[in-house]
């Protein structure tokens, strides 16, 4: 009681003296509204931990270790009959690339007078990421002209140098570690001052493509965000005009008789589904069925187009019910027919509030996972940007939830570090797309 | 109207893309999640070496692949499927009524199975066979008998142990792992311990003897972990005294968490897995599927690729992330050049 007193402020010129009774109730509403506060907070507590963390884990996917190496492109290995012709070098493969690139950098080593006890050119592996020699090859294939000159490349280090400098791989670790040895770090520190290697900005983790279980250094989420967006516009030129027409039919022209009321309790249940089962349904219906290709955006665009149509539904038929019925009337009152009473004039009034659902809904489809599992889309799979739209549609991709998902399972922790980043991408998209909501909703609303 | 219309043209356009997608340019691959990094790691360099695109792995278990595979002949179905065991009798059989018939098996290597522990939990530095199943199993030998299990410590039945209370986590049953586990650790187990002569004493049949040797407490002690090795991780990193199941290249990537314990007195590495004297290890396969050698483009080239000495041999990129190369890599290679079905 000594607690609810403190709590109550009580004027004290007042004449009225509190009885027990109306104290007990103050004392009640101050301890509602401190649960209240309470519950707030740890609500609020936990949304700093959750964003908190997000960000500490996963601003570290957005910086990447590069290394600049100079290689020596021999002819006598990349172009062995000499002819310069394209076809005969296509068959000297990666392998044949990576002796150069590590002779290249130890060569650096040795000009910029490092002592380090790494003498021999196949040390110099640890240091160099497993994409470099592709790249290099990838170069030369294009630029056969440049074959016998020296050419300064910008190449991934390995996953774990990358990972010593951003303090993810420790000394103590190393030892154990086969990838990489304690003098390769001592070698990083001399590169770092020399600034032969050093850390920027990651633009290829925002564009590229996955990669595989050893190179994690190289995985971008490019791929997989054009797989969401292949998606999403089958589920946004799917459910929108099935969605608003079956609730403008339902709201403005259906009879109100026991088919549609059994109707509308359906489209509420299906709201309620969970996601996974609209996932067997589209590897039973479209893929096993319907013979759709498996792993394509197009069968998760309609497979999400199923889990989004009952929330675009729901939330379209409110926004024709806000619309007040003298509207309705006042159109038929000069003589519009039904369909232009509704297409004229409460369509329009109710637009804002259909988009706002879309949106909502859309964004709810771009964060999903579950049924993506059933339909192959997780796995080593979002490797080629599609060339093309219908590509775009039918290739094997993945999606943003999907790819993090896949990346949180793998071995090296190199990829954990990267499905947080993933993470904080994906969240700015749900971000984007809420607060266009939000927008549309405060400035196209009418209230009556 | 508009909307109408809208949906008309885009279920037109569902239907002329649903014809278009018979034409498939990349392999598709499916199956053990165990294969899945070799066979990513292997896609990636086909798809930067060949004019092929890269090809599709998905992972979801050696069974799940093998029954996809079976589904038949066509571009709809996947052409190779992974594995972390040698196909079933019954999964041929399948495949045969499928029409799937000529299946051509390639063996890639050998993993190992290892068992880890947090780095700063307890000594579990060396157990054999036998432990593993006095810890395990719901009937154990004590004193010559064969008694419900009374092993509560690790310490109770080997004093070299810590003591510790028994907290295991293993591979769950859709796993191929799990058959590795079960046959050359608990069934190996339950005969060096004598609790498989004992059953049979006891009037079992050899068949119903092997199953019960097989069999693990289910009173919270031995955790199914149907997911894959990085669950098993959190596992562990979460309880102090358990011990899990990984396979050695998942280790080998984990070493600043994980310790590992020899087996039968020796240590887990590729080269005492591929002499053989680390006891549990198994091979790892693909299947390819004959029939689509020549319609998929780019099939057969990639199971050569596979197997080729700068990928699968002793130092290729695959030994190197933690796959023990095959000595008879040779004839695995001439079997895929002859299209040698099964």
């Amino acid at each position: 009681m000594t607690d609810a007193t403190a709590n109550t402020p009580r004027p004290k010129t007042s004449l009225i003296e509190v009885d027990a009774r109306t104290k007990r109730r103050n004392a009640a509403e101050a301890r509602f509204k401190a649960y209240g506060i309470t519950a707030i907070a740890i609500g609020l507590l936990f949304l700093v931990v959750l964003l908190g963390s997000i960000i500490a884990n996963g601003v570290g996917a957005f910086q990447q270790t590069f290394v600049n190496v100079p290689v020596y492109l021999d002819p006598a290995k990349l172009d062995k009959k000499g002819n310069r012709n394209i076809e005969e070098m296509k068959k000297v493969s990666t392998f044949g690339y990576n002796p150069l690139i590590q002779q290249g950098l130890l060569d650096k080593v040795t000009e910029l007078g490092i002592e380090t006890p790494l003498q021999k050119r196949k040390e110099m592996k640890a240091m160099l990421s497993a994409s470099a020699a592709a790249q290099v090859r990838d170069f030369v294939l294009a630029n056969p002209d440049k074959l016998g000159e020296t050419v300064e490349f910008k190449l991934l280090a390995a996953s774990r140098v990358d990972g010593y400098l951003k303090d993810r791989v420790q000394r103590e670790d190393v030892a154990r570690d086969k990838n990489i040895d304690a003098e390769h770090l001592d070698l990083t520190d001399e590169l770092v001052k020399a600034g032969v290697v050093a850390k920027t900005f990651n633009i290829s983790f925002i564009t590229g493509a996955d990669a595989s279980e050893s190179r994690a250094e190289q995985a971008g989420i490019g791929v997989a965000m054009l797989g969401s967006f292949f998606m999403m516009i089958v589920v946004l030129v799917l459910s929108l005009p099935i969605g608003v027409a079956a609730s403008i039919y339902l709201e403005e022209f259906a009879p109100k008789n026991r088919w549609t009321d059994l109707i509308e309790v359906n489209i509420s249940n299906l709201a309620a589904v969970p996601s996974i089962v609209f996932g067997i349904l589209g590897l039973a219906v479209f893929i096993q069925f319907m013979h759709l290709p498996q792993s394509a955006p197009i069968v998760g665009g309609l497979v999400l187009t199923l889990m989004t149509l009952p929330t675009i539904i729901i939330s379209t038929r409110a926004s024709l019910k806000s619309v007040p019925p003298s509207i309705r009337d006042a159109a038929l009152g000069v003589g519009a027919s039904k369909m232009q009473s509704v297409f004229h004039h409460v369509l329009p009034l109710a637009m804002p509030g259909i988009l706002t659902g879309t949106i909502i809904g859309l964004a709810q489809a771009l964060g999903e996972t579950a049924p993506l599992l059933l339909i192959g889309m997780v796995g080593y799979i979002a490797t080629n940007v599609p060339d093309g739209i219908a590509a775009g549609f039918l290739d094997p991709n993945s999606a943003m939830p999907a790819q993090i998902y896949e990346w949180a399972k793998r071995a090296d922790p190199a990829y954990y570090e990267r499905a947080w980043g993933g993470i904080i991408i994906l969240l700015v998209f749900l971000l984007t797309m809420n607060i266009i909501a939000i927008i549309l909703r405060r400035r196209f609303e009418r209230r009556w | 109207m508009t909307s109408v219309k809208l949906t008309a043209s885009t279920l037109a356009i569902v239907a002329v893309s649903a014809t278009a997608a018979a034409a498939r340019d990349n392999v598709q691959i499916a199956g053990s999640s165990t294969v899945l990094p070799y066979a990513s790691i292997v896609a990636e360099a086909f798809g930067e070496n060949f004019d092929f695109p890269t090809p599709v792995v998905e992972s979801g278990g050696s069974s799940a692949g093998l029954k996809r595979f079976c589904q038949g002949v066509g571009e709809e179905h996947t052409d190779v499927a992974n594995a972390s065991r040698k196909i079933r009798e019954k999964e041929i059989k399948a495949c045969a009524e499928n029409g799937v018939t000529e299946i051509i098996e390639v063996r890639i290597g050998y993993d190992g199975i290892v068992f880890a522990s947090q780095l700063d939990g307890p000594a579990y530095n060396a157990f054999t066979q036998s432990d593993i199943f006095n810890a395990l199993a719901p009937k154990v030998m004590v004193d010559g008998q064969l008694v419900d299990n009374p092993h509560k410590l690790w310490s109770d039945f080997n004093p070299d142990l810590p003591a510790e209370e028994i907290l295991a986590f293993i591979p769950g049953t859709k796993h191929g792992t799990r058959e590795v586990f079960e046959e050359k650790v608990v069934a190996a187990g339950c005969e060096a311990t004598g609790a498989f002569e004992a059953m049979m004493a006891a009037g079992m049949s050899e068949d119903d003897a092997e199953d019960a040797c097989l069999e693990v407490m289910a009173d919270g002690r031995a955790v199914d972990i149907d997911g894959d090795y990085t669950e098993t991780l959190a596992s562990i990193d979460a309880n102090a005294n358990g011990i899990g199941v990984f396979g050695l290249a998942f280790y080998e990537n984990n070493t600043d968490k994980l310790k590992v314990a020899t087996m039968a007195g020796v240590e887990p590495t590729t080269e005492t897995i591929s002499t053989g004297e680390y006891p549990v290890s198994r091979p790892l396969f693909f299947y390819v599927k004959k029939a689509h050698i020549g319609v998929i483009p780019g099939l057969k080239e990639y199971a050569e690729f596979f197997i080729s000495d700068e990928i699968a041999g002793g130092d290729g990129p695959l030994a190197e992330y933690g796959l023990v190369s095959d000595p008879a890599l040779a004839d695995t290679q001439d079997m895929v050049a002859n299209e040698e079905a099964m």
